[in-house]
Order: structure tokens, then sequence, then C-alpha cells
């Protein structure tokens, strides 16, 4: 049958896929002012078929991340505003102990993000909501009202429409993309089965066919289709009367990774439990050939069978019943990534061509609006910063990490999946050239961006006993899991003597060329146009005076910088800084070149002497400043700054030349006590003793610069990314203030001694939540142990009443308060306040 | 090469259309049987006076049944269902006709039914010869009930059809479809995927496992177009289409389309026709 | 009452057929599989006969190994016991039925045994009357209506304008369509429990075929352009135009 109307020749935007996402962000696109849109889907209309055509459609608003909670929450008033939410109420029930701390842990994140009505419950009170649940077999419940669910089909189809109304989008079902044409690495124009668009901008919101789209184009969206169980049984004798959907509240059965929830007169049972079964985006049946859909697979049983076992016992009232049958089982596909967050943003292969994908439900009207506002205005009101599909490095891309990860992260959707917990699979891909040297010293290694890092070493054990009962122990398992006291030990060793860090892991960079002063005078926020052998630690916002990253620039030549920037975001900050590279400047990325030796401590000016000839006083090698020096046989870039505040420098030599220079710094580093030290040093307790800020952690898209208290006394001439928003926030008063605090009594209710691990609620003396001006509550950014001051230390952003040198709050920890004091309300440190050993 | 060919009656659609197949593979000699249905009875009577040639029969139920208790009883393979013969190979319906099988026959002889549809009736006019079964101690049909259909039209016998599928969206939804056909005098149909639901009776399925219907006129509303439900319509004269997705399957089959969503287009023709009808 | 019920592994396919690249059989690896509709109804039937008189249900399949599933399916419905004769191959109608009739010669005699009338896929509409033969046994096929009572069968089979009736004495075989019930969803205990019932394997050999498949073809489309006769409500007076056309308004 011929089609009445055709594809236009041209268009602004093109949006591929018509679920959830796709839809959305046609209408905040449309909304903002976009025109000649165009939305495709190779399936029909209004199921194209995709996991949101089939997806439960239910949103538990609390998540320990703040930005999917934040995303989630936005989604819900989305979902209300279109009257398409139904409330529910949902329980997290727990069947161990051990589940009700993690209860616990939902309750402080819902604190901490200001999801209102959430309770911990008695088994006895979850029975009173759900009156088919098997009282004996649970131990407690989180309790969160606002559960509900949503008509995701019908909210996409109003959102079409309203674009439509506003004759900014025309839309076409039956539509299959066929090739993407990439002209100079930017988007030039789509083909599909039905006509050609010429246009610059792609956005691929298809779900498990994203990848398979994406390599049209030479681009990478890094997901895999997975397969999550369900099936409905009815009709439940339970539900005869039920009026509308769903009267009764959804139950997460956590501990078997399960759910159950009312479908009208049935009852859908859903699962993560079982292996992970893993689809090629290559090989998904098509809209005619599914029996379904072309995400409702047909259900393997046999990985179902324990899942039924788990929840006869839970719900045994409903599914004991022989009259209720079990009418529908799929294995649904949907979507997951190697680190369990969605894929958002321009990808860094090809310009023009963007990617939301991997989105669930329950986020994905937030997800809409925000990326059509980074779109439109290069940044998002709700931070989708950790989202960011420009994060990944090309290892982590590949088929076997995406895989490897998705399937150990898919049993882990309702785990207990502790801050720390590390990745067991596809570990060991990106070793330092020190690895061996670690590895002979008992180093216990974490990955960071796939490389092995230490985190602290097993043959730093004799510390504990040198530095005694300097040394915090800590008595509860929760907060001794993927933590050591040795960290805390190699603390004190640095501070007394000196510390060596493998920092290979950081993302390296040069912008060189004609422009390059341009590229970062405009992309950090800080003077750039400095000496050559200047270190500038510099922010780097978003237009709004927010947070994009902070990191380090040397200025190594007229035209030539350094920028060295943590592991984990590297990659995010290099596209950033490429995307404003003007024409005959070029941004290479230098990570694999180069590795990173930290040295600190009051004696590395010595350790350091002892190999060199070159001037490394004070006076001769100033503070921020890097110079080449030669240690021995090696030509090293020296740069003395420190993120752990001691003396000290960060040395940098070729990859190949790495262990050499550990040999050497270490050989001499033995005459002066030298220990090797791990991240627990240098990314927690040398930083919060002294108030070091730490990007995702204080530095994020929800605060400014001013708040957190890093006002430099001048801002340059020269213009950068969020100027005027930072001259509008140096004129007025900060509505948060990021302060450290110390805990003052860990004393629990039990008598054991409890230990902070981030994102707790800070709370008034009398229990309530302390919100800002903006409507945002106060949490614990980062926490860790202070050994040197022998304090546990926490930092916050407190409502400015509040941020007060010698304050007194709460900080509640697994359902206790224990009493806080804010130490400091601007950038002082709480250890060395004048700073004299940096500047030693 | 000598066939019998097997007819219900003389004038029977599909009987005229498997003796088009018998005609085509020799010498045609057209019996019908008569007395109360008997199949092994029938059977055996009709391989009698076959001797030794081919015997084709229709692909109706009866036609099918009657050509497997003369296989059995000659111990023969059979054939049902057949479209196309060449020779000892021949191509037959599977999946109630969305896919063929070719096939060759290894036998003396051909034992077959015409797949209904795959051949034109035969307009010549033929002198049947009618057997007359022995029906001592056979299984015989000794009761008929007719439905009580309320005096409603029966879908077998309908000439028009109004049917709907999953996009009616529940039993109730069926209140439009049965308006309709209330002023067309048609009976209401309705794909599988309702009558599993519980939506409608399964006498009101069309399809490969349901009743296969030819009226002049089907409109189907709200149904997809699986390949089992095709197979239960193929023989309406015409076939009209209602559907909200434009590349639904079946429209490849349809004569006639309307693209849109049945709940408001079919009150909508209701309504006209009622104007039509002056009523 | 003991019965049998026989049935078959089909693929639940979707809105188009899609071969193997050797054209042998449907291409599979995205499909899920069930037993015949007509043979869904003879379970529910046969269990539902046992449910009220007692007596033992036992379900037989000839397949490949997989078809283990679909006996598994059947108890959860209520089958007592399974018989599966394995075979990776197809077989035809003519050699089904010998083996099927070869084992139920190896049990003790049933009262009832039942087929669908015709299978999903092949549709050979033979099986059952065969093996009636074979036993030596009356058949009545096609029913839409079935009681049993003291040792006698009334069937119904659906003819155009009604349903003709035959009275046969048991033991004998009846071949069923879909309609006769509905059938039951299996409850999740009646799963659990299925699978630890009787299900005893053998594997069989495939004789000579005689109707000896050579490939499948996926028809070519019927090339129809339907006439679109507009979009929405709006296009309710051309419709009733082409009815007044084709003579039915």
């Amino acid at each position: 049958m011929t089609d009445s109307s055709a594809l236009p020749a041209s268009a602004r935007a093109v949006v591929v896929g018509a679920g959830i996402v796709g839809n959305s962000l046609a209408y905040h696109l449309a909304r903002l002012g976009w025109r000649d849109l165009v939305l495709i889907d190779k399936g029909p209309l209004p199921n194209p078929g995709g996991s949101t055509g089939h997806a439960s459609n239910f949103i538990f608003p609390v998540d320990h991340s703040k930005e999917m909670t934040q995303l989630t929450a936005d989604s819900v008033r989305q979902y209300k505003e279109w009257g398409v939410f139904t409330e529910s109420g949902g329980i997290e029930v727990a069947r161990t102990e051990e589940r009700m701390q993690e209860l616990q842990r939902r309750m402080s994140s819902a604190k901490a993000w200001g999801i209102e009505g959430c309770e911990i419950i008695t088994p006895a009170r979850v029975k009173e909501l759900v009156p088919f649940v098997e009282e004996s077999v649970i131990v407690g419940g989180f309790y969160t009202p606002g559960v509900g669910i949503v008509d995701s089909l019908r909210f996409g189809t109003i959102a079409r429409e309203k674009a439509q109304e506003l004759g900014a989008l025309q839309v076409f079902a039956n539509t299959e993309v066929l090739a993407i044409d990439v002209e100079g690495g930017r988007v030039a124009g789509i083909r599909t089965s039905k006509g050609d668009i010429a246009t610059d901008t792609i956005v691929v919101c298809c779900g498990v066919w994203a990848p398979k789209v994406a390599r049209m184009a030479g681009a990478s969206i890094p997901l895999t289709p997975a397969v999550h169980q369900m099936i409905d049984v009815g009709p439940v004798p339970h539900f005869k009367d039920t009026k509308g959907v769903i009267e009764f509240p959804i139950v997460r059965d956590m501990d078997t990774n399960m759910y159950e929830r009312q479908d009208g007169s049935g009852l859908e049972v859903g699962s993560y439990a079982h292996r992970a079964i893993l689809h090629d985006p290559e090989d998904i049946p098509s809209n005619e050939e599914a029996a379904l859909s072309p995400t409702e697979l047909p259900f393997t049983q046999e990985d179902f069978e324990k899942q039924m076992e788990d929840a006869l016992e839970l719900i045994p009232e409903v599914l004991n019943d022989e009259s209720v049958g079990i009418k529908y089982a799929i294995n649904g596909l949907l979507s997951l990534t190697p680190d369990g967050l969605p894929l958002l943003g321009e990808t860094p292969e090809v310009k023009g061509l963007w990617s939301a994908a991997a989105v669930w439900v329950k986020e994905g009207p937030g997800v809409g609006k925000a990326m059509a506002e980074w779109m439109t205005s290069g940044e998002s009101e709700i931070d989708l910063q950790s989202s960011d599909i420009a994060r990944f490095y090309e290892c982590q891309k590949s088929r076997t990490n995406v895989r490897a990860r998705a399937a150990e992260g898919f049993n882990k959707t309702y785990g207990i999946v502790h801050p720390a917990e590390q990745w067991e699979s596809n570990r060991g891909v990106r070793l330092s050239p020190f690895y061996e040297r670690e590895k002979a010293l008992g180093a216990v290694f974490y990955e960071a961006a796939a490389w092995e890092r230490p985190h602290w070493y097993a043959s730093n054990e004799k510390l504990l006993e040198e530095f005694g009962d300097r040394i915090n122990m800590r008595e509860a398992e929760w907060e001794s899991r993927w933590w050591s006291p040795i960290i805390n030990a190699e603390h004190l060793a640095m501070r007394e003597r000196a510390a060596m860090f493998d920092l290979t892991a950081f993302c390296i960079f040069d912008v060189i060329g004609p422009g390059a002063l341009e590229c970062v005078q405009t992309v950090s926020m800080r003077q750039m146009d400095v000496g050559h052998g200047k270190v500038v630690y510099t922010p780097v916002l978003s237009p709004s005076g927010t947070f994009k990253s902070d990191l380090t620039v040397m200025r190594l030549g007229d035209d030539h910088f350094r920028v060295v920037t943590g592991g984990a975001h590297g990659m995010a900050d290099l596209k950033w800084y490429a995307d404003h590279a003007p024409d005959g400047t070029t941004v290479i990325d230098l990570t694999s070149g180069w590795t990173t030796l930290g040295l600190w401590g009051p004696r590395s000016r010595d350790i350091l002497a002892s190999l060199t000839r070159d001037d490394v006083s004070h006076a001769g090698f100033p503070f921020g400043t890097c110079r080449t020096i030669e240690l021995d046989a090696l030509r090293v870039l020296a740069s003395r700054i420190s993120y752990v505040g001691e003396l000290g420098w960060e040395l940098y030599v070729p990859m190949e030349q790495g262990a050499k220079l550990w040999d050497l710094v270490w050989e001499a580093g033995q005459a002066h006590g030298v220990a090797p030290a791990g991240i627990g040093v240098y990314g927690t307790t040398g930083r919060l003793e002294k108030c070091y800020r730490a990007f995702g952690f204080e530095l994020d898209a929800d605060f400014t610069v001013v708040e957190a208290g890093m006002t430099p006394p001048k801002v340059k001439g020269a213009d950068f990314v969020g100027k005027e928003a930072h001259l509008r926030h140096r004129d007025a008063d900060p509505i948060a203030v990021l302060c450290t605090l110390t805990v003052d009594d860990h004393t629990s209710s039990s008598g054991a001694k409890r230990y902070m691990l981030g994102r707790e609620p800070i709370l008034a003396k009398n229990g309530s939540r302390l919100v800002d001006a903006h409507g945002r509550g106060s949490y614990v950014t980062s926490a860790g142990a202070g050994p040197s001051i022998g304090k546990h230390i926490l930092m916050a952003y407190l409502p400015p009443e509040n941020a007060n040198i010698g304050e007194e709050l709460l900080v509640e920890y697994l359902g206790e308060q224990y009493p806080v004091t804010v130490q400091t309300n601007d950038a002082t440190g709480v250890f060395d306040p004048e700073n004299t050993r940096v500047r030693a | 090469m000598s066939v019998l060919v097997f007819m219900e009656s003389a004038d029977d659609e599909l009987s005229r259309q498997a003796l088009t197949l018998a005609q085509s593979l020799g010498d045609v000699r057209a019996v019908t049987v008569d007395g109360p249905y008997a199949p092994a009875a029938w059977a055996a009577a009709i391989v009698e006076a076959a001797g030794g040639d081919d015997i084709v029969g229709p692909g109706s139920d009866r036609g099918n049944e009657v050509l497997a208790h003369v296989a059995a009883q000659l111990d023969l393979p059979f054939a049902a269902n057949v479209s196309e013969v060449r020779g000892d190979e021949l191509t037959r319906i599977r999946w109630g006709g969305t896919l063929l099988e070719e096939a060759r026959l290894h036998a003396d002889r051909r034992l077959l039914t015409a797949a209904p549809f795959a051949f034109v009736a035969s307009v010549e006019s033929t002198q049947a010869q009618v057997l007359a079964p022995n029906l001592d101690g056979a299984v015989a049909v000794v009761d008929h009930v007719a439905p009580d259909t309320g005096g409603k039209v029966s879908l077998a016998d309908a000439k028009v059809v109004v049917s709907g599928g999953r996009g009616v969206g529940s039993a109730d939804g069926f209140g439009i479809l049965e308006e309709l056909a209330g002023l067309l005098d048609a009976a209401v149909g309705c794909s599988r995927v309702v009558t599993s639901a519980g939506w409608r009776p399964h006498s009101d399925q069309v399809g490969q496992t349901g009743t296969k219907v030819s009226p002049d006129l089907y409109i189907a509303c709200g149904i997809s177009g699986a390949t089992q439900h095709i197979a239960g319509c193929k023989g309406a004269k015409a076939l009209l289409a209602i559907n909200a997705d434009r590349e639904a399957t079946i429209f490849a089959h349809a004569d006639y389309a309307v693209i849109g969503d049945l709940h408001e287009i079919v009150p909508a023709i209701a309504a006209e026709l009622r104007k039509v009808k002056g009523s | 009452m003991r019965i049998l019920v026989c049935v078959k592994r089909v693929p639940i396919t979707g809105g188009r057929m899609v071969l193997t690249a050797d054209a042998q059989a449907i291409e599979t690896k995205h499909l899920g599989f069930t037993i015949s509709p007509h043979e869904e109804c003879g379970v529910e039937e046969a269990v539902r006969i046992v449910e009220a008189g007692g007596g033992e249900v036992v379900v037989l399949t000839l397949g490949p190994e997989e078809a283990a599933e679909q006996i598994r399916d059947c108890m959860a419905i209520g089958a007592d016991r399974g018989i599966h004769l394995v075979s990776s191959e197809e077989w035809d109608a003519q050699a089904t039925a010998a083996a099927i009739a070869e084992a139920i010669r190896g049990e003790e005699p049933f009262d009832l045994v039942v087929f669908g009338n015709e299978s999903a896929d092949a549709g050979g509409y033979q099986v059952g009357i065969r093996v009636a033969y074979a036993l030596g046994l009356p058949v009545v096929t096609g029913l839409k209506g079935l009681t049993v009572d003291g040792g006698r069968a009334r069937c119904e089979q659906e003819v155009p304008g009604g349903r003709d009736v035959y009275d046969v004495a048991l033991p004998a075989v009846v071949t069923v369509k879909e309609g006769l019930n509905l059938p039951r969803y299996p409850s999740v205990p009646a799963k659990l429990r299925a699978k630890s019932k009787p299900l005893d394997a053998r594997p069989v050999e495939r004789p000579v075929s005689k109707l000896e498949k050579l490939r499948l073809v996926v028809p070519a489309g019927s090339r129809k352009q339907a006439e679109i006769l507009g979009e929405g409500p709006g296009a309710a007076p051309r419709v009733v135009e082409v009815m007044q056309q084709l003579g039915v308004a």
C-alpha cells in the first residue's frame, strides 16, 4: 500500500525511535523552539514493538543515585501533568536482616533526595497494605507511597501530538533506517526505507537497536539487549472488584530479584534473577517475524523455575490457587550498559549523532527533557554527566566488556550494592607500568576507567603497628567492606615521611596549534595565558556556571597545553575541549603515552634531590610550576602540585619508562621511609583533610563555583563558558555553602561505632531535613577518615543559615542519627589550614 | 490415466474445484455417495469404484476425511490440500495456506484433495455416478443438531462478515461491530486472539482453526492479518480492512482500506448506512 | 477412563514466514513453541473427563528432544504421564501414524485416543484416522462436542448448518477441533508438579517417506493493492458507496 505523505527532503533533526525517549525528546525539542523535526520508527504506532511497548511501567522514585532520582522525579511530574500516572504505592520487602540494612539505606537516600512519605514498615503493616503477601517470609519493608504506574504508550502519543500541534514535527511509522551519511566527521543525512533526509542532527533513541544504527554512522553505542522475564497470571480472585488497573501497592521482593504488581484482574510477576541472557542487536526479529513483538521473545521456562518457587513463597494466596493460570509469559528485551547508566549525549565519534539509549520508562520523560535542553543550550537542568556517552574509553566499548559487565550488573538490579563495590568481570585490561611492582607489594587493586589501581597495599600492614592507636579500626561489617585500616596507616606514613602513588589512570591530552590558547581559555575558568611551565588548577564550567569538571592545565609552549584530568570523567572532558577547538587546533589523547607517579610527603624533596642535579628547592622549583628534570637515567616532566596537601610532585614519563621510574624513586626513597600508598589515600583521606573538592562528589552541575567555595579573587578578562553566570553568582548570595564537618560521636544504639560512607542526609538537631532555597536537601558529598586529625570527615552543602563554624547538626546513617559539627565553611583545610606543607 | 473424483454434490463449489484438478490429471469419472454420512463405508465404496485409478476429492472437511479413510484402507500415501501437480511431484498447503510444501509422491496411485480455491471450479456439466455404500456396522451419522443461533446469520453462510481482532480492545468493544452487522444483515466474526482472551465464543472465530468464510464482503476491524487468520477469510470475494497501522499485514490481503481508529470509523459507517437507508 | 492424547510440537509464528537457508524448515531461532490449537482442546477435554470420572491422561508426541517441553506443558494442564518418541527428523503422516500405533500397542489399552483434526503445520488430516485403522478402532473426526458415558461416546461433528451426531462404542479414536472447549491456563503449582511427572522417552527411527518433502516455499504475496477509501470516520460515505457497488448495502 502506498503512503499518502512522503518524507521531507531535509530536516533540522531526525529522531530515530518512537519509544518513551524518542517521543518525549521530540516534544521537548518542539517546546524549546526546534522546527522541521522528523520522528521515525521502523514499527507501527502507537506501539512500535520496542521495550517501551511491553514495559511493566511502574516507577519507584528512590534511587541511591542523585541524578537518577532527579530524572525519575521529573519524569513522574511529566507523567502526572498529562494524566497518565496512577499512584499505587510500592513496598520493597526484605527477607533477610542484611536486606533490612539496605532498606535503611533506601530510607537514607529518600531523605537525602527529598522523597516524601517513605517509611520502614513491619511485616504486619506490609500485610495490611498487601493482604495477599505471606507475612512469615519477610522481616520488614520500605514503603514509598508515591510509587505508581504509568501509561507510557499514551504519554508517547500525547508527546507526538503536542509537537505536531506546534507544527514542529512530522512522524513516520514503518520507516526503517538503512544508512547514515557522514561527511567530514559530521552527520550529513539519513537514508530510510521510505526515502532520504538531509540533516546534520540525528538522535538515536531506538533502545536495543541503537548499536546497529550507530554502527551505520561509524559510531559506538555500547549497550547490549538483554532479557528480563515476566509472566502474567489471572484471573486473581483478590482483584475481582478492582475498578482500575491497580489498587494494591507494588511489591519488590528484593532478595529474590523479583517484583509482583497488579495488572487489572491479573498479577504480573517479573524477574531479574535468572542467568543473564544477552542478545545481539543485529539479530532481533522484525515486527513481522515476531509472534508478539520484536522485544517480546519466547519464554524460556527453565530460567523461571526458581522464580516460580520464590514467588509462590511470597504470594501463596494468589499463586497457589489452581484457578489462577499463567496467561502470558515472555523473555522481554531491554538494554543494559557496562556501568548500568544510560547512554546520553553527542557521540564522540560523529558530530551531530546523538544518543539517548538504555533509558527506562521511569526516567524516559526526564531524559527527553534534559536531552532537549542539552541539545539546545549545551547543558541540562538535571545533571546528565554520569550518563554522558563520551565517558567510555575505547576498550570499554568492546563487545566483551559490554556483555561481561551487563551480565554482571543484571543480577544486581535489586541487589545490595556497596558504594565501593568493585566489578569482578573483565578485569586486568589496563595495567600501568608499575603493575608488577605493586603486585609484589601486595597491592589490593580496584578498577577505575578499566585501569587496575592499588587501593592500598597488604605489605603496609606493618604500618598498623607503627602507628598504633592513631589508626581508626572499624567494627561494623558494612563500612569495613571494601576498606582497610591500612589506608589510614599509609596516610600517616605519607604525612610523616613520603608516599608513592600510581596515577597512571589520569586522562592526559594535549591541545596544540595556533588556536590552543583560545581553546583552553574558552573552556577553563582560570587564566590560561600564563608563562610556560605554569600549572593551573581550574574548574571547567557549564554555561550556567556550575561544574562540568575540574582539572589541571600545564602550559608547555606558546601553542601547547597539556590537560590532566581524572580518569573516570577524562574522555568527556577531552570531547568538551575538542568541541571548542578552533580550526587548525588539535586535541590529542596522550593517556596511553604517559604514566604518572605521585610523590608526596615532607621527605619527598629529599628523595627527589638524591636523584637529580636539578634544583628542586622551594625557591628553585616553585609550587604550581612544571619542568623537565633529569632523575638519574630519565627525563621526567615534574609538576609541583598536590591533591593530598603535601610537598611533592607528579612525575610524568613515557609509559615504557615507568617501571624504571618506580625503581629509581623506590630505591632512593628507602632511606627516607617511603611507603607505597593507594587511592584510598589519594582519593579520600588525603584530600578530605584538606577539604579539596572532587568532581562528581562536591562538584557537579547542581552547584556553582561560589557555593563550592572556590571563588577566585579575580575573574579573567578573557571570555569563557559560564563567565556571565559566574559573574552573577559572585554578586549574589550563595543559596548553599559547601562545608566540612566532623563526626563528634560515632556510638550507635547498640554501642558499636559506625562510620558514614557518603550520601547520607544532614539534619538539623531536631531531626528535620536541611533544605536550601532551591529545594536542595543537604547530604554528605564525601565521607572518610582524617587520620592526621583523628576525626571522621564529612563534606556537605548547607543552607547559609547553618553554614557556621561550630554549628551542631546531625547525620543520619542506617537509621540512626549522629552528632556532627561544622569545621569550615570555605575551602580552608581542617588539617594544615595555612597550607604550610604544600608550600614547603 | 484415469482419475476418480469424489464430489460432495454436483454443484458443490469445492467439489467442482476438485473436478478441475482431476481433469488436469487424466480421464475423469465423478462419483457422489448417497445416504447418511459414514466415512469408512463411503471410502470403501469409493475404493471399489476406483479400481486402480487415482482418487481426487475436495479439500473440505468431509473430502479430507473420506480420502484419509481411503488412504488408510489402501495403505497408500495421501496428500491433502494440493495446489499443483507435476507428475509425481506436487505442491500442497501448509499452515492454512501461508506456506507451501513441494513433495514427491512415492506410490503407484495418487490420492489427493484439492486445496480450496487453488483451482477454478469446473463449469463443465458432469454426470456423477451415485454410489451406495454398505452401512452394516458402519460408524454413521445418527442425528443432526441445528445450532440455536437466535435467528442470527451463521458465519459460514453470511454474505457479509464484520470481524474484529485485538484492536477492538475488549468484549464490550464488539458492540459497535454488532451494530454495524445488524444494519448489513451480517454475521460477527473474530480472530483467535479475541477468542483466547474470552471476549467472543469460538463459534465466532474465523481462521485456520476456526470457521473458514467466503462472504461477498469481509470487513476486518483491528485485525493485524496473522497467517492463521488469513487462512480463514481468503475465500472472501472482497476484503475491507480497517486498521490504525498503515503497514499492518492485513492490507496486503485487502481490496479496500480505511486507515484510522476503528472505534471512530465503524460507528461512522453505521451512521452513514442509516442515513442512506433513510431510517 | 484411560485416555491418550497425541500432540505435535509446532512453532508459534508471527505475520511472516521465514525459512532456513536450505528451505527445509521454518527459521525458529526467534520463535517459541506450542502444540496445535486443536490438540490443546484435546488435552483439555481429556483432563476434564478424567477429573470428572477418574482415570489417567497420557500424552504422546513424536518429535525432537525439545518436544519434551510440550509434554511438560500438557502435564501442567493436567496430563498424568508422557510418552516421547524421539526423532529429530520430519516424518510424513503415514509413518507417524504407524509409529504411534506401534507405541499404543505397547501400552495398556486406552478407552479413548484423541488427536487434533489436523496439525497446525503440515495439516495432513489423516494421522488419527490411520491410527484408528491400525488399531482396529472406530474413528470420528472434527469434533466440537464430546460426551462420554457408559462405555460410549456421543460425538458432535461440525458441518455446514449445524452438527452431525455420532454414537460410538469405546474404545474409539476421535479427532477434535478448537472450539470443543476453552483450554485452561496452567497454574504455578501445576507447572511445578509437571516437572516430576513420569516421562518415558525412547528413540524411534524414521522409515523412508512415501510422501517425501522436497522443500518449503513461501508463497508469493497476493500483490493486491488495496484501494484506500479514506482515513478516519470521514471515509464512511465512500465505504457505503463501495458496499452498494458490491450489492451488500
